[in-house]
């Protein structure tokens, strides 16, 4: 299989007023088609920086990113993303900003009705369709933003710690839908999360960041069985599998401890 | 029991954070109540009120006695409205086109300038100060001097309309186009949307609330100039017929043009919180 995306070496430095700050250093990634990748690290390692420069909103600095063979430089068709917050336009209703990319896209909306209203079902919003933001829950809003970004058909999914605002009920549910989607759609999903627990249940590959400067510190392919049950975040396996990635950032986080390098991200506000 | 006891009782609130809008000049959330009563009860309300306030009034002057060029009665009031409607119908009119040119050009103007501005932080400062300036003269001050160079006609009324409301329309729209929500114009990039996508879809819808209260007050603005000119101009308009009336002490008469005013402003506020209901309710 090819791959779908990949980052070589990648490094992202910003500008602040005291001095620059590198979020991100020589991190490389590859996402094969189909398939399900997390990136898990601890809080401002460079996890959202690196998705938004796959986005080609937020340029890297440095390496290069491929998405389906060309070099990442703008935002691409073939790319959905989904946000922490829903983001949906509150003067349109769950409908209206369904087709929202697609009217920048100049498409025809009338193509993708039938479509449209399959992921809303599929999500389970139907009814819904005239409600608007301030009228739906939390989980609504992040369903109604997922069909957002699937309405157009892309083949990569970028997911920036998509359920993150949500209640940890909320969160489950929203998890095994996604997997639901992921099964039945065959997208190549990118899931930002710091929940190793999510990325271990949802991922087929996770990759680990270090603490700032994000760079790789470890790949674990998960070998849990698929379909995943619900039921597969209570098995022994499952809890050896996130105990060991959460032993691997621990011992990142002493490490960089002991050279002296690292920096506690519980004041910090670039992420 | 208060107000708020009441609306907690019937609904848990949200514990969203709701940040304060950001008015311009003038906000118009006061004129809409959040209360909700009955339409009936209201409407049946109001009414009573009316008939205590113009019976009461109708029948204290009936009372006392008192001649008309003092105060008028109601029902002689709604009797010069009808009988003088055919002889001030023009006039009505005239100061009707005045705003309506006026501030169809003034509006016009102040909206394009406030969209412009917005995108270019340099040129908004130079001429801010301009604009606060032509929003703290009156501008009526101005009709005198128009008319020496265009004479006794609507023109300098025109003209002392829309700079009397194209100010009031821009710097409210310039309050509303300075809001820019970085996550959604994000959103927009990456479906490729180009500026005047962003401008069309997110800057726009983002700025209309408050777009329309300066809409509605520009117009309220507009409207004071109009009357206000056709005082100072004389000859034809509204505002001269309250003057005549008035030097004239043919109060009932006055009152009637006054009644005429009033509905033209009405019908202003009447529209655009029409307006505001339909496409900004989604702030609420």
């Amino acid at each position: 299989m090819d791959d779908v995306i990949v980052v070589a070496k990648v490094s992202k430095v910003y500008a602040s007023e005291r001095g620059p700050v590198h979020a991100l250093d020589r991190f490389s990634m590859n996402v094969k088609d189909g398939d399900f990748v997390a990136i898990v690290g601890p809080s401002g390692c460079g996890k959202t920086t690196l998705l938004w420069g796959l986005t080609g909103l937020h340029p890297f600095n440095g390496g290069n990113a491929y998405i389906l063979g060309e070099e990442v430089d703008k935002p691409r068709r073939d790319v959905g993303i989904i946000f922490q917050q829903s983001n949906l336009l509150p003067w349109r209703n769950v409908l209206q900003n369904v087709y929202f990319p697609l009217e920048i896209m100049k498409e025809n909306v009338k193509d993708y009705e039938e479509r449209v209203k399959d992921l809303i079902d599929s999500v389970e919003l139907s009814g819904f369709e005239k409600h608007y933001p301030r009228e739906l829950s939390g989980g609504m809003q992040q369903r109604a933003s997922i069909v957002r970004a699937l309405s157009y058909d892309p083949k990569v999914l970028l997911m920036d710690e998509p359920f993150g605002a949500l209640d940890a009920y909320t969160r489950d549910e929203m998890d095994t839908l996604l997997l639901g989607i992921w099964a039945k759609t065959k997208k190549t999903i990118a899931f930002v999360t710091h929940r190793i627990e999510e990325a271990v249940y949802l991922a087929n590959r996770v990759y680990v960041m270090t603490p700032r400067p994000g760079t790789n510190s470890a790949i674990f392919d998960i070998d849990l069985p698929r379909p995943r049950p619900e039921g597969i975040t209570m098995d022994q396996k499952y809890f050896e599998i996130v105990a060991e990635i959460k032993r691997r950032i621990v011992k990142d986080v002493e490490r960089q401890k002991e050279e002296g390098v690292y920096q506690s991200q519980a004041y910090s506000t670039v992420t | 029991m208060d107000v708020y006891e009441k609306q907690l009782e019937e609904e848990v609130p949200d514990f969203e954070e709701h940040i304060p809008e950001k008015h311009g000049a003038f906000d118009i959330s006061a004129t809409v109540s959040s209360v909700k009563i009955h339409g009936w009860k209201q409407v049946i309300g109001i009414i009573a009120v009316a008939m205590v306030v113009l019976g009461g009034w109708e029948i204290l002057i009936r009372l006392f006695k008192v001649p008309e060029f003092v105060f008028p009665k109601p029902s002689a009031i709604f009797t010069a409205l009808v009988t003088s409607f055919p002889n001030n119908y023009s006039h009505f009119l005239i100061t009707l086109s005045e705003l309506v040119a006026g501030y169809v050009v003034g509006a016009s103007i102040g909206l394009f300038l406030a969209a412009v501005l917005t995108q270019i932080p340099y040129l908004e400062k130079i001429i801010t100060p301009y604009i606060l300036l032509l929003i703290c003269t009156p501008t009526l001050a101005l009709v005198p001097l128009l008319m020496l160079k265009l004479g006794f006609n609507i023109w300098p009324r025109i003209i002392a309309v829309s700079l009397a409301s194209g100010p009031m329309v821009m710097i409210n729209s310039v309050t509303g186009f300075r809001r820019t929500d970085l996550a959604k114009i994000a959103l927009a990039k990456s479906y490729g949307a180009n500026t005047f996508q962003i401008f069309k879809m997110i800057r726009f819808p983002l700025a209309l609330p408050m777009i329309i209260v300066g809409l509605l007050v520009g117009g309220i603005f507009g409207l004071i100039t109009a009357v206000g000119s056709d005082m100072v101009g004389g000859k034809i308009g509204l505002g001269n017929k309250i003057s005549y009336y008035s030097s004239l002490a043919r109060m009932a008469h006055f009152f009637a043009i006054i009644i005429m005013v009033s509905a033209i402003g009405i019908s202003i506020w009447i529209i655009f919180s029409r307006i505001g209901k339909k496409y900004a309710s989604w702030q609420e």
